[in-house]
């Protein structure tokens, strides 16, 4: 049997083989990844609710578990309004330009030592060029809405996106000069040996320079004035309905997810285990409990989980800032932090002795 | 000097922000205060006011005697009241409407009522199928009245002595 399959393999070309394994890669890591998109608004609302003293959904299925695919189906089945005098192609091209980046950027992203989808030098650049690719779906949607408020929403949001992806990029550069490398598994691997090694202490005003810049780039609370549904409704997607509002949704819940992952590459050590290094090799080799304690993807979801589970929080804490805060935050906090730290960090790895604890 | 760089400090450590973050915490464990409606139901006074009823006296005789305190009292001017003298020489009413989408559910018909003939009951789950079902007529709300005179005799009774 298992013969006969592989002859019918090897019948294929060698370029068909090549694209079959990458598809297969790729529905590997879209599918939980869309699991988790849905399941992350269920994680939105269950938690939120918990922080208010509520319980959240509990009807649908049991405890609730089947309140996202029941989302699912309901925005599937909804009317898709396309608005009188709005540009068609690109209003349904938006969301799909909102949403493919999102996914894209997933290429680069090592899940352990030996599991990615392509391994590329630049992979951080490859990074920073897809995330930035999202504010255009963004503007392509609120002009296309034909409606001043998707318009102004769009406006807003984008200003917003372009002024912490500065502030994101800078706090990045110091993670390229602690590690040495554009490559995400050997940003990873530069942080072997343990938590203490881990970039978030060295860097740590950067992880927070990046984590409260993720949070303003995915357009999440407490910077979610693109939003601000008090104000001006739902901001850029007020036009839209059914399956295009859903793949909004799907996007901003993908870049969460984008984002999160990329901050536990860049600062708490990716697949590494915390007690990496500090572990005697002799408990690594017990059954169940060495793989656990040992490095590997579980650790990796461990974090991403963790840095989700922050933005829910922050969610259910913080109020709205106002746009002019907003702003100001950006361009008058964060990059002279950010510049002054990659400053002091290029002078002490340079000038001073004391260069080895960035490294 | 020291106050300086304190203040310094706990805005670049984000102290308010973690202090606030502590308090969500905090909530993440409490114990959670939602009632699961139609299973369970959160204590009802003997006061509430829910739908309308008219009452009647043990002998089966209605008590509302067409005084039209309550028409006069509303606020919502919900109530229509059309009387006639009845063969025994009493004077009753032939018709009493209450609008239930223009009741604001005050209690003032209640209140004003000399014979306690008018009440609210404790029903407030009721709805409508048909336009024009909301403006209940004097049968139905007598109906109500005899259904629920029971809760209603001992609801009075337990509010008296603060009247």
């Amino acid at each position: 049997m298992t013969k006969y399959f592989m002859n019918v393999w090897s019948a294929f070309p060698d370029w068909s083989q090549v694209l079959l394994l990458n598809l297969g890669m790729i529905i590997l890591i879209l599918v939980p990844l869309m699991l988790s998109v849905a399941y992350l608004t269920y994680a939105e609302r269950k938690i939120i609710g918990y922080m208010q003293v509520r319980i959240g959904p509990n009807r649908v299925g049991p405890k609730g578990w089947l309140q996202p695919i029941a989302d699912a189906v309901k925005l599937l089945l909804k009317e898709i309004i396309v608005p009188t005098k709005a540009s068609r192609f690109l209003f349904v091209f938006a969301p799909i330009l909102a949403f493919v980046p999102a996914l894209a950027a997933w290429a680069v992203i090592p899940f352990t030592d030996t599991l990615w989808l392509s391994n590329i030098d630049a992979g951080l650049l490859f990074v920073l060029a897809l995330t930035s690719m999202g504010v255009y779906g963004v503007i392509i949607a609120g002009w296309a809405s034909n409606s001043k408020y998707a318009f102004l929403g769009s406006l807003r949001s984008a200003a917003q996106i372009v002024a912490y992806e500065i502030a994101m990029g800078f706090a990045l550069v110091g993670v390229l000069m602690a590690a040495g490398s554009l490559n995400l598994r050997e940003i990873v691997l530069a942080q072997s040996g343990g938590v203490h090694q881990w970039y978030i202490w060295p860097l740590f005003p950067l992880f927070l320079v990046y984590l409260i810049s993720g949070v303003a780039e995915t357009n999440r609370a407490p910077f979610d004035v693109a939003e601000g549904e008090s104000e001006i409704v739902a901001g850029f997607h007020v036009e839209y309905s059914g399956m295009t509002f859903a793949i909004f949704f799907l996007a901003e819940y993908a870049n969460m997810i984008l984002i999160s992952a990329l901050c536990a590459i860049m600062f708490l050590g990716g697949w590494l285990s915390p007690l990496d290094g500090i572990l005697p090799a002799k408990l690594l080799a017990w059954p169940v409990l060495g793989t656990l304690l040992g490095n590997g993807m579980h650790w990796l979801l461990l974090k991403i989980s963790f840095i989700l589970f922050c933005f829910l929080w922050f969610r259910a804490t913080f109020p709205r800032y106002r746009y002019d805060q907003i702003m100001r935050l950006g361009w008058k906090v964060f990059i002279p932090v950010t510049l002054v730290w990659i400053g002091v960090m290029g002078a002490v790895m340079f000038l001073t002795p004391w260069g080895f604890i960035f490294h | 000097m020291v106050k300086a760089l304190k203040r310094y400090l706990n805005t670049f450590l984000l102290y308010e922000l973690v202090k606030g973050l502590m308090v969500t915490g905090r909530h993440l464990f409490a114990r959670k205060i939602t009632i699961q409606y139609p299973e369970e139901r959160t204590p009802m006074s003997p006061r509430f006011r829910g739908l309308h009823a008219l009452r009647r006296y043990p002998n089966g005789e209605e008590r509302c005697i067409a005084c039209k305190l309550c028409e006069a009292v509303c606020p919502a001017g919900a109530i229509t009241i059309e009387s006639a003298q009845r063969a025994d020489g009493t004077r009753r009413t032939t018709r009493y409407d209450i609008d239930l989408f223009k009741c604001i559910y005050c209690g003032f018909c209640e209140e004003s009522c000399p014979v306690d003939s008018i009440v609210e009951t404790r029903i407030f789950e009721f709805h409508f199928e048909n336009r024009g079902e909301h403006i209940i007529t004097k049968e139905q709300l007598l109906a109500v009245g005899d259904k629920y005179e029971k809760q209603l005799a001992a609801d009075r009774a337990a509010d008296a002595k603060y009247r």
